[in-house]
């Protein structure tokens, strides 16, 4: 790739609109997440059954207490997808640090040691890629009965593939620089090249597939919790939401509209921050 | 090329292997399979019964190898719940999840190639943000989501499509739409990056100075060389959608092997569960041989020494 091709795109990194409303997104997604309790207008587990499918403000006959009308309990819709969205980021967040520790772990063990290290793990991740995550997701939480904890760890233990992948070309491309070469010759240890040579400069990526990560977790939570096998409810997880919404779709579409779009715009906002930050990241290399 | 094949092979051979083991640890997670098959109400006397019936009483080893022989052979063993042979299970729902697999690689592979050309051709302009715009709505798509609203307005609202079932082929299209999304962002980026370097190569310039049409050029030069990733990864994409098509399995109520998978989640009917996965990883690493195969086939250079 020549230099041309990388000035070629103009509004690059994070002068473009994009990633912008990326952060946004992301941004108003993680206050709500932390002031969830400050914000909610309403407690979003208080059941109400005279006010049960109230509609959302852009409809007739709305109730200004309700902003986003309530679910088919009469419980606030606007509280109830508050609190969801602080399950989701969490969940989004505690899944990456799970994989991202596996994954980064072999990765660049892999990629710095070679060999019969190497082929083992590309064996691993070669194997993970073959089962099918949802699936198997599913069957651990039937199995053992569903927790927010069991459900974090079996997430991080099937996704950390593409940290894996990404950790183990990076660090083979880190490993033959001079400056590592040059911390052998300075007799430093193994793991102080890997701890202070390798893995500060293959970061940037890892932040970049840790975006993407949350991403998917978020995604294959409210799937899970969609069937059934993810948070258990009352637990307000938009999944469970847009599950517990699909007996009234018909008639009142908006149960499902609201929390799916919430999921749709906060997937979005971060997969958009993640293009930026490569975009970003990807500047800074051709710079140095 | 022999070499290659046979190497190719050992390591497939091996992943069905781990995950054969896998699944096998994975079904006894939760501990003792005889109280959870028997349920809250049973007596410790059925309980026994159920232990003894399903050879649980046996050493876990034991058990496994047992499995796993009788495996290699085609014998998946019994559902608990169905009262049939598991393979016999598999093979009747195994149509419809193909089906439903293949009309969604159909769509991707529809919609994306024209995509990911048209944004190469127009490359950095407004159109070529716009392609990539929708290869991230796409990738941000909850999929059980989509299905929902498509049910709505397809099939409520103005009455285009069945909302579910399995009667006749339209019962496949809203489906197949929702499957082939979790394919679109990736097959359209590759195709995008695949015919900008077609475009800048040494072989298009030369098309270009013996004064080809530009949809020559096009079509046959540069889309035959950037097709052999896009194809190859498409068959890898197949063996995503059919371990992913369990959530629009039960979204539109088509019963097939995910539908079957999920029944037998919440039965306890862990024979099924176990063989669904390994089937399920083995049509995957059968796939990805086949895409490594072809690369191979079309592409010399990556056969190797």
């Amino acid at each position: 790739m020549s230099v041309a091709v990388v000035n070629a795109g103009p509004r690059r990194g994070w002068k473009s609109v994009s990633t912008w409303i990326g952060a946004i997104i992301v941004g108003i997604a993680v206050l709500c997440a932390i002031l969830a309790p400050a914000l909610v207008p309403h407690d979003p587990f208080a059941q109400d059954l005279d006010k049960r499918l109230l509609v959302p403000f852009w409809m007739e006959g709305t109730d200004p207490a309700y902003i986003l009308g309530t679910d088919q309990l009469g419980r606030d819709y606007l509280s109830r997808l508050i609190y969801g969205c602080r399950i989701s980021i969490l969940i989004g967040v505690t899944v990456t640090v799970v994989s991202g520790l596996i994954g980064i772990t072999i990765g660049v063990l892999g990629g710095f040691l070679g060999g019969r290290v190497d082929d083992a793990v590309l064996f691993a991740i070669t194997t993970r890629l073959s089962i099918p995550v949802v699936l198997v997701a599913l069957a651990v939480v039937g199995l053992l009965g569903s927790s927010m904890t069991l459900l974090v760890l079996t997430l991080g233990l099937l996704l950390w593939d593409r940290f894996a992948v990404v950790a183990r070309s990076t660090t083979m491309q880190v490993r033959n620089l001079d400056f590592v070469a040059a911390a052998w010759c300075a007799g430093c240890s193994r793991f102080r090249i890997l701890s202070r040579e390798v893995l500060p400069n293959i970061a940037s990526h890892l932040v970049v597939v840790a975006t993407l990560e949350i991403a998917l977790a978020i995604l294959l939570e409210a799937a899970l919790s969609f069937l059934g096998l993810g948070v258990p409810p009352p637990l307000p997880s938009w999944g469970l939401m847009i599950a517990e919404g699909k007996d009234y779709m018909f008639f009142s579409p908006w149960v499902i509209v609201i929390p799916g779009v919430a999921l749709f715009v906060l997937v979005l906002g971060i997969n958009l921050l993640g293009d930026g930050l490569r975009d970003l990241f990807g500047t800074h290399r051709t710079d140095t | 090329m022999f070499n290659f094949l046979i190497r190719r092979l050992v390591v497939a051979v091996l992943v069905a292997a781990t995950v054969m083991t896998l699944a096998f640890i994975l079904t006894r997670l939760s501990g003792d399979l005889a109280t959870s098959i028997a349920g809250p109400n049973a007596t410790q006397a059925d309980i026994e019964a159920i232990r003894q019936a399903y050879g649980l009483d046996r050493p876990v080893l034991a058990q496994f190898f047992d499995w796993v022989g009788r495996a290699l052979t085609g014998d998946l063993g019994e559902s608990y719940f169905f009262k049939a042979r598991v393979s016999t299970l598999i093979a009747e729902r195994m149509p419809i999840t193909l089906t439903l697999g293949l009309t969604g690689l159909v769509i991707a592979l529809v919609v994306s190639l024209p995509l990911g050309i048209l944004a190469a051709v127009r490359e950095n302009t407004g159109l070529d943000r716009v392609v990539q715009m929708v290869a991230l709505f796409g990738q941000a798509m909850p999929s059980f989501w989509l299905g929902l609203i498509l049910m709505i307005t397809l099939g409520l609202n103005l009455g285009w499509l069945p909302i579910s079932g399995t009667g006749s082929w339209q019962h496949f299209v809203m489906p197949g739409i929702v499957l082939a999304f979790s394919a679109i962002p990736a097959l359209t980026r590759l195709t995008r990056a695949g015919m900008i370097q077609a475009m800048g190569s040494d072989y298009i310039r030369t098309a270009r100075a013996k004064g080809l049409s530009r949809a020559s050029i096009l079509l046959k030069h540069a889309l035959r060389n950037a097709a052999i990733p896009v194809v190859a990864i498409a068959a890898v994409q197949l063996g995503f959608m059919l371990g992913g098509s369990i959530v629009i399995e039960q979204v539109f109520a088509l019963h097939g092997v995910g539908f079957l998978a999920w029944e037998s989640i919440g039965k306890n009917d862990f024979p099924v569960v176990q063989a669904v996965v390994l089937v399920l990883a083995v049509i995957y690493v059968a796939l990805t041989m086949v895409a490594d195969l072809m690369n191979a086939v079309l592409d010399p250079r990556l056969r190797g020494p």
